[in-house]
């Protein structure tokens, strides 16, 4: 029974991934590339050598984080669009907490980074959940709204008041930030890599996510809010209150994504550092299930096509934006596929079908119409 | 779609075995159901009733097995292909769309007026008034669902089912929410209409079953396991066929203990859900050691009641007094941490979280306390060794206290909420509808755990619309009408007849 469930769970998710690769297929042809060759490149090109494993790697490491913190908030029964906002106000807040406070020590202060990061974009998704344990405002507009705020406050800073005064001197104005101190930077794991500690972030707040979630009070209340609203409010748990902190944690964790990009891997405050991690995560967390143990190998499968499609631009001719195409045809197929997951009547016609599949074929398969 | 070319003289079916994913629900079935006449099918929640009725309404198919009419085997690949035989099903749950009209709805199934561009409503209203008076089933055909009583949605049900030219009618425990008198009616229409039909009636309630049945096919754990003419047996027969021993309703012997008042309204003041006064200077007085039921129609404000003892709903008016202390739109919290219970009417999903555990949700109240957790860390030991001893205790079945609580039946969902409310010893206990659509074997448990709490000293306030339920647990008796409490009787003064009354509104002196 439970071992059909999983075989179940599995081969829809598998179909749906075919499904994807299919339609993609049909984009690639239109567009006049060979999607045998787009495909080989976007899979095995990044295993050609270390580097490309290790950027699959550095793509996971965001990937996973903005991740854990959308699953926190579909699980609490509030749905977070605005990881992007998140994440940059998350930025905003960890590169003035490394530029203002640079003779900090090293741990210190990459503590302090963090937590600001976390802050930052805890309070701006803080926004959102306020507005509908409030007000009643749907969080899908409001966080979606934010971001582009948070986009506008971005770009205003990096042109305004956290301009690096270099780029003022030499008059190139470049809208970025100073560099961050050298205290303030994750170090590499592997040198001559990109791949930083990041990584080793990401994974502890995988545990730490799977352990509220599961095995504290707190997350016992954020589940009951998000799985029965009715329930929980009769058993005791103030349920306005819950949405809210389960949108703050979400918000946090696409904080420190922010504050782990720049400090891993920019090292100074840029455009486009988001690089729409914070919609990318949204699938991330669905196709792994809401859950961190889905969450990570879901995040590395999105890494390894973020880096493999950036390849195919120059071995099959085919433009990385096409990776936006696919991850369209992904969000579309696993929608589709969770209505089949969460369907008891599908998955009772499945088994039937399996178990006449297993039996002998019985006169029953042999349909003919009714006489009515 | 007009009437079915061919009257059903006779339905056959033969040999339907039904598999779930685990579950054997329907188990080499066979039975037959003649012209002109009722078949009662009894049988505890899970025995495959509601199975069986889907396949002959097309719903599900059979596994194997066949369906035969007039001799010729039919076969059944949607709902449409039933009607198209004449067989039609009133579901438990209406299937009405709550802001159209009686003729909107009736109108939603009838293709053949779908036109282009246009619903031929005139032709609905005239074939609903012709199969309103043929069969005495008065109804008002631009009245809004919504705006009509359960009574009066169930005959809606009735009409739309033959207004689609059933001849079979399947009623699937079309008695559950309906009041005394409206059941009683319902019995006296359903009678009347034997007369050209033929009716498989699915019922927990043997009374009923005995009233209305020509025969009676029991079913217990999907097989048939009697079959055969309601006059030769008694109720208590059926009842021992059906849960496979004797079943014996306990019934409220003691005299009660007269304790203190542990929870009292006073002039309460509440809202209902579309803004009218649903209670209206309500008073009342619970003692400990008591069980004081509730009697009343449905609607008359006995859920926003229940709401405004547990702090689920707002005060406008008024005080609720909870040992002593005024907790008047205190939170659930304080009110669960006081030491009230609750168990809600909508067992599903208020009394449940469906995607909880078995044992999650035999802590949904207590998750937070010392008992389960350490500071904010759950010891998932302790909750998982508090399930099965409750699941022990209460005769909880499932496969296992992990499984979703929402994959339980009704009577089990019951059991689960009054496992976990009476566990944590309530000194005032609000129980609404407790039995509400469950099997006589776990009806009997809940009544015997409800005098219990009575025993050990607890007051239990008996939110019911069962007056058999009401008067053989209650030491007292309060009728709810309009908002307020009509009367309050003691249990020696209570007859049907006095309570039916008063429910009505009729006041007596």
């Amino acid at each position: 029974m439970n071992k059909f469930k999983i075989a179940y769970g599995a081969g829809v998710i598998l179909l749906a991934a075919l499904a994807a690769a299919v339609l993609g297929a049909m984009v690639l042809k239109a567009i006049g590339a060979s999607p045998v060759d787009t495909y080989v490149t976007i899979f095995t090109g990044p295993f050609k050598d270390v580097f490309g494993i290790t950027e699959i790697l550095v793509r996971a490491v965001p990937l996973i984080l903005v991740g854990l913190g959308i699953a926190i908030a579909f699980r609490s029964g509030i749905i977070n669009i605005g990881a992007e906002g998140q994440m940059l106000i998350g930025i905003l807040a960890a590169t003035a907490t490394a530029l203002a406070l640079p003779g900090l020590p090293r741990y210190t202060l990459l503590t302090l980074i963090m937590l600001a990061g976390a802050i930052g974009g805890g309070l701006w998704a803080g926004i959102a959940g306020l507005l509908r344990a409030r007000l009643g405002v749907n969080e899908i507009l409001s966080t979606v709204m934010l971001n582009y705020i948070a986009a506008q406050f971005y770009t205003f800073f990096l042109r305004g008041p956290m301009i690096d005064p270099g780029e003022l001197e030499t008059g190139s104005g470049t809208p970025q930030s100073m560099r961050l101190p050298e205290s303030a930077i994750l170090s590499h794991l592997i040198p001559g890599t990109r791949l930083h500690t990041g990584l080793i972030l990401a994974l502890v707040l995988c545990v730490c996510v799977y352990f509220f979630l599961w095995h504290t009070t707190f997350g016992f209340r954020l589940r009951a809010a998000g799985a029965e609203a009715k329930a929980a409010r009769y058993a005791g748990i103030h349920v306005p209150g819950s949405l809210v902190m389960a949108m703050v944690l979400s918000g946090s964790f696409a904080g420190i994504a922010g504050a782990v990009e720049v400090t891993g891997l920019h090292h100074r405050a840029i455009e486009n550092i988001t690089s729409g991690y914070g919609f990318a995560g949204i699938v991330v967390a669905l196709f792994g299930a809401l859950h961190p143990a889905g969450i990570v190998p879901a995040a590395v499968f999105f890494g390894l096509l973020l880096v493999g499609s950036d390849m195919t631009q120059r071995s099959a001719g085919v433009p990385a934006n096409m990776i936006l195409v696919l991850q369209g045809v992904i969000i579309l197929c696993i929608v589709s596929a969770k209505m089949y997951l969460n369907n008891a009547y599908a998955q009772e016609r499945a088994a039937r079908f399996f178990s006449r599949l297993t039996s002998k074929p019985s006169p029953e398969s042999a349909k003919d119409g009714g006489q009515s | 779609m007009k009437a079915a070319a061919e009257p059903i003289n006779e339905l056959k079916i033969e040999g339907i075995t039904k598999r779930f994913p685990g579950i054997l629900a329907c188990n080499n079935i066979s039975m037959q159901v003649s012209r002109g006449e009722v078949l009662a099918l009894v049988g505890e929640n899970g025995a495959g009733k509601s199975t069986l009725m889907n396949i002959l309404a097309g719903l599900y198919q059979p596994d194997s097995g066949t369906i035969s009419l007039n001799g010729r085997e039919v076969r059944f690949h949607t709902p449409n292909d039933a009607y198209a035989c004449g067989i039609g099903m009133v579901h438990q749950n209406f299937m009405l769309v709550p802001n159209m009209t009686v003729a909107e709805n009736v109108a939603l199934g009838l293709k053949s007026l779908h036109r282009f561009m246009n619903l031929d409503l005139k032709s609905a209203k005239a074939r609903i008034m012709e199969v309103s008076e043929h069969h005495q089933l008065p109804v008002n055909p631009d009245a809004h669902i919504w705006q009509l009583s359960v009574g009066e949605q169930q005959r809606v049900e009735l009409i739309k089912t033959l207004c689609f030219g059933a001849q079979l009618l399947i009623l699937d425990e079309p008695t559950s929410a309906l009041t005394p008198q409206e059941t009683d009616d319902l019995i006296d229409r359903l009678k009347r209409m034997t007369g050209e039909l033929s009716i498989i009636f699915i019922s927990h309630k043997l009374n009923e079953v005995k009233a209305l049945s020509d025969r009676v096919a029991i079913l217990r754990h999907g097989a048939v396991v009697f079959n055969g003419q309601t006059v030769d047996h008694t109720s208590a027969d059926l009842a021992a066929l059906m849960t496979g021993r004797e079943i014996h309703l306990p019934r409220n012997e003691g005299l009660s203990m007269g304790g203190g008042v542990v929870l009292q309204a006073q002039d309460l003041h509440v809202r209902g859900d579309r803004g009218h006064l649903a209670l209206d200077g309500l008073e009342l007085e619970l003692h400990a050691g008591e069980i004081l039921g509730l009697a009343g129609v449905s609607g008359n404000g006995q859920r926003e009641l229940a709401e405004a003892l547990t702090g689920l709903r707002r005060v406008e008016l008024g005080k609720v007094d909870f040992l002593g202390a005024d907790m008047t739109n205190k939170s659930p919290a304080s009110m669960i941490a006081a030491g009230l219970g609750y168990i809600p009417e909508d067992r599903h999903h208020e009394g449940i979280v469906p995607k909880f555990s078995v044992k999650e949700n035999l802590v949904l109240k207590d998750f937070h306390t010392a008992k389960f957790s350490w500071s904010v860390v759950l010891k998932q030991g302790q909750i998982a060794r508090n399930a099965e001893s409750l699941k022990a205790s209460f005769d909880i079945r499932c496969s296992s206290t992990s499984a979703a609580g929402g994959s339980l039946s009704g009577g089990n969902i019951q059991k689960v909420i009054l496992a976990r409310e009476l566990a944590r010893e309530p000194k005032a206990l609000v129980a609404v509808y407790p039995t509400r659509g469950v099997d006589m074997g776990a009806q009997e448990f809940i009544h015997s755990q409800l005098l219990a709490r009575r025993r050990a000293g607890g007051g239990v306030l008996l939110i019911s619309e069962e007056l058999e339920e009401i008067m053989n647990l209650s030491d007292r008796i309060a009728v709810i009408y309009k908002g307020r409490i009509l009367k309050v009787l003691t249990s020696l003064e209570a007859t049907r007849e006095r309570l039916g009354l008063l429910m009505a509104g009729v006041a007596d002196e």
